[in-house]
């Protein structure tokens, strides 16, 4: 996929595109999760769209990020395949992990996503090591780690944080404050107003910005990568965005209701972006709407090759362990199985 | 002696320590990719002076002293890892690698698999264990198990300081992430180390350190020195197979299988706690695989299931010794 100019008609566009591919691709995601054809958990971005596509924007190709289980957006944003992730959600052979990882494991390690993660707070110290790797072979690259507001109140985000203020390594640390971790509101999670006073205490940069706005992330962004390819350290955002469906699929959400929903719904930040657009000149409805179609007909052709791809073969579960594989794995592979059948 | 060392050309007298920042000097020198850090690698040189003088030829750039933060910095390791670096992280106890367990089995453990094998993890972490300093129960914990027994993780424990380097260059040199258990009292313990940067010890291969007759034991970190004394001492008695299983996953099973064919008794010793640990794997496995070879019942020592204690005379009460070996060897014969 292109890298998205935001300095340009096109790159605008692109940027456009990809936040309505989230949602696509979510909207799928989450009515096949209502089937019963998606196994497992489903975290759904739905809202949080510029803030993945705002930071993908304002980054290189190769620059390194680190996820959440609330991924989908991420990979999107930087770029991920629809047909693979759409295939990993259904466990398939074909899929980014090979079926090993699912909706909230999806990796692409050499396209410079490092997971989207399953344990909250993990992914910041994952983007201070990469960014570690950045600084030590001197090759311009960033690691950018997304994480939520209630990952803010980890230990180990802290340690990340700090370890890379005081190496000054070239990272960013941009927090998704869509105001819950899981049904808790942030006031109930942090003793301050703003998280990204969090900054103060490692003497870097801090600021808030508005989450719902491509723009105002893509240029918070940008600013914290010339920081960081400068060699003053890291900067700490916090970007204010909210999720419109449940913590999860299925979520009853006894702790919000659809008037706050709707009041943020108001600032959606696809059609906020749409309409600056349409304003300027550079995109009409009509453009937008065969956008619309083409990236609808995509995610359906995901869905359908998913739906008819592979699975994995059982022995595949005693394979990708190690790049060396120890005997005690390798042993299974060749057992048969309890129910008779063949492994191979 | 070991194989290893009969086909590995000249050799030097060293200690464990120094076999280990050998170990580490070559790495360096040889792949720019490798780094170490932790806390006071750099100029303190390593609470164990194990780093000792690294950063004098290599700088802080390589030899980097971390903020004391096990969580931040072992999954500093992992990213690192991840993108391409081979980073080998101290950790000063092992008792604190609790505080990035986080790290270690969601993250470093887990990422390979889950990715569907799309990435490496050349990680290593190299930490202390084990009583004897009367430390109490914080700073002498030997908790190898935890990692040998969690999947994705390799794990080795050497014995003697030839083990000590051989070891950590292939750890060092591995595409997996191998986590290195160094007995602390044994960091001064000498013996003959190859200087051929070449020489490695591959992951999963145990020593036959001293071949014999009538009982295998095997025996890890200080307990192989102190049985190998024992065996010496015992000679009239017993002829002692030792063998140095050095590493604990993968483990060489066949060896250990091999050698309890010959003597149809073994005696498994190893400083951890007794229950569902590393004596009970071996033991496992020579019960699938050797049941019909053994003339006894098999005997483990360890420690009992106590932390360890301050008081040096509860200390040496629950620490095993050569003495502990020499009474689970009379059980058997
Ligand atoms: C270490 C850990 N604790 C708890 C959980 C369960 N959990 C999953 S998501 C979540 C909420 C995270 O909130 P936040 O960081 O704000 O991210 P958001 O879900 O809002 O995107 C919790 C508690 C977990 N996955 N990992």
């Amino acid at each position: 996929m292109p890298p998205i100019d935001m300095g340009t008609e096109e790159g605008r566009i692109e940027a456009l595109r990809r936040m309505y591919r989230i949602r696509a691709f979510e909207d799928a995601a989450g009515d096949l999760f209502a089937d019963g054809e998606l196994p497992g958990f489903v975290h759904l971005y739905k809202g949080e769209e510029a803030v993945g596509v705002g930071a993908a924007a304002a980054l290189e190709p190769d620059d390194y990020i680190t996820s959440t289980h609330r991924g989908h957006g991420h990979c999107i944003a930087k770029g991920l395949d629809t047909e693979k992730m759409m295939a990993e959600l259904y466990g398939k052979a074909n899929g980014y992990c090979n079926g090993k990882g699912g909706s909230m494991h999806i990796a692409d390690v050499e396209a410079g996503m490092l997971g989207a993660n399953g344990i909250v707070g993990a992914g910041p110290p994952l983007a201070t090591g990469a960014a570690l790797t950045a600084h030590r072979n001197d090759d311009d690259r960033v690691a950018l780690a997304f994480f939520g507001d209630g990952a803010v109140a980890q230990g180990q985000v802290h340690e990340a944080v700090n370890l890379a203020a005081t190496w000054g390594l070239p990272a960013i640390f941009l927090v998704e404050n869509n105001q819950y971790g899981e049904g808790t509101p942030m006031e109930k999670q942090h003793n301050v107003e703003n998280l990204s006073e969090t900054a103060e205490a490692y003497n870097i940069p801090g600021f808030t910005i508005d989450g719902m706005d491509v723009t105002a992330v893509e240029e918070a962004v940008t600013e914290a990568r010339k920081r960081a390819l400068a060699g003053d350290g890291p900067t700490f955002i916090e970007a204010d965005t909210y999720r419109y469906e449940g913590h999860f699929e299925g979520d009853h959400q006894p702790y919000r209701d659809e008037e706050e929903i709707e009041a943020w719904r108001e600032k959606d930040p696809i059609d906020q972006f749409k309409q600056r657009l349409i304003d300027r000149g550079e995109l009409t409805e009509d453009e937008f709407e065969s956008i619309r179609e083409e990236i609808d007909a995509e995610i359906d052709a995901a869905i359908e090759s998913a739906q008819q791809a592979d699975p994995p073969e059982p022995h595949e579960a005693y394979e990708d362990m190690f790049a060396e594989p120890a005997p005690e794995i390798a042993q299974f592979a060749e057992l048969p199985r309890a129910d008779g059948g063949d492994r191979r | 002696m070991s194989t290893e060392l009969e086909t590995a050309g000249e050799t030097e007298t060293m200690t464990v320590r120094e076999a280990l920042r050998e170990a580490m000097r070559e790495e360096l020198r040889r792949d720019e990719d490798v780094f170490v850090m932790g806390e006071d690698v750099g100029t303190f040189g390593g609470v164990f002076q194990v780093t000792g003088d690294l950063v004098e030829e290599f700088g802080e750039e390589r030899i980097r002293d971390t903020p004391i933060s096990e969580a931040g910095f072992v999954g500093a390791g992992v990213g690192a890892a991840a993108t391409g670096s081979r980073p080998v992280v101290e950790v000063m106890f092992s008792d604190f690698l609790g505080v990035s367990m986080e790290q270690i089995t969601n993250q470093m453990a887990k990422m390979r698999y889950m990715f569907g094998g799309k990435t490496e993890m050349p990680v290593t972490i190299r930490t202390t264990e084990g009583g004897g300093q009367r430390a109490a129960s914080q700073h002498s914990g030997t908790v190898h198990t935890w990692f040998a027994h969690f999947p994705g993780i390799k794990a080795v424990a050497p014995g003697t300081p030839a083990a000590a380097k051989g070891l950590l260059k292939s750890a060092i040199r591995s595409n997996d992430p191998v986590m290195v258990f160094e007995n602390k009292v044994i960091y001064e313990q000498e013996g003959e180390v190859p200087t051929d940067p070449d020489f490695t010890i591959p992951l999963g291969e145990a020593s036959v350190e001293r071949e014999g007759e009538d009982v295998t034991v095997v025996a890890t970190q200080r307990l192989v020195g102190e049985t190998l004394e024992l065996a010496e001492d015992m000679a009239d008695e017993a002829d002692l197979e030792v063998i140095d299983p050095r590493s604990l996953y993968p483990l060489d099973t066949e060896t250990i299988a091999e050698s309890v064919r010959k003597t149809g008794r073994l005696v498994v010793a190893d400083e951890s706690p007794l229950s569902y640990g590393t004596h009970a794997e071996v033991v496992a496995r020579i019960v699938e695989e050797e049941f019909f070879s053994l003339d006894a019942p098999i005997q483990r020592v360890g420690v009992a299931d106590t932390h360890i204690p301050f008081s040096p005379d509860l200390e040496d009460e629950v620490i095993p010794t050569g003495d502990d070996v020499r009474e689970a060897v009379d059980q058997v014969i």
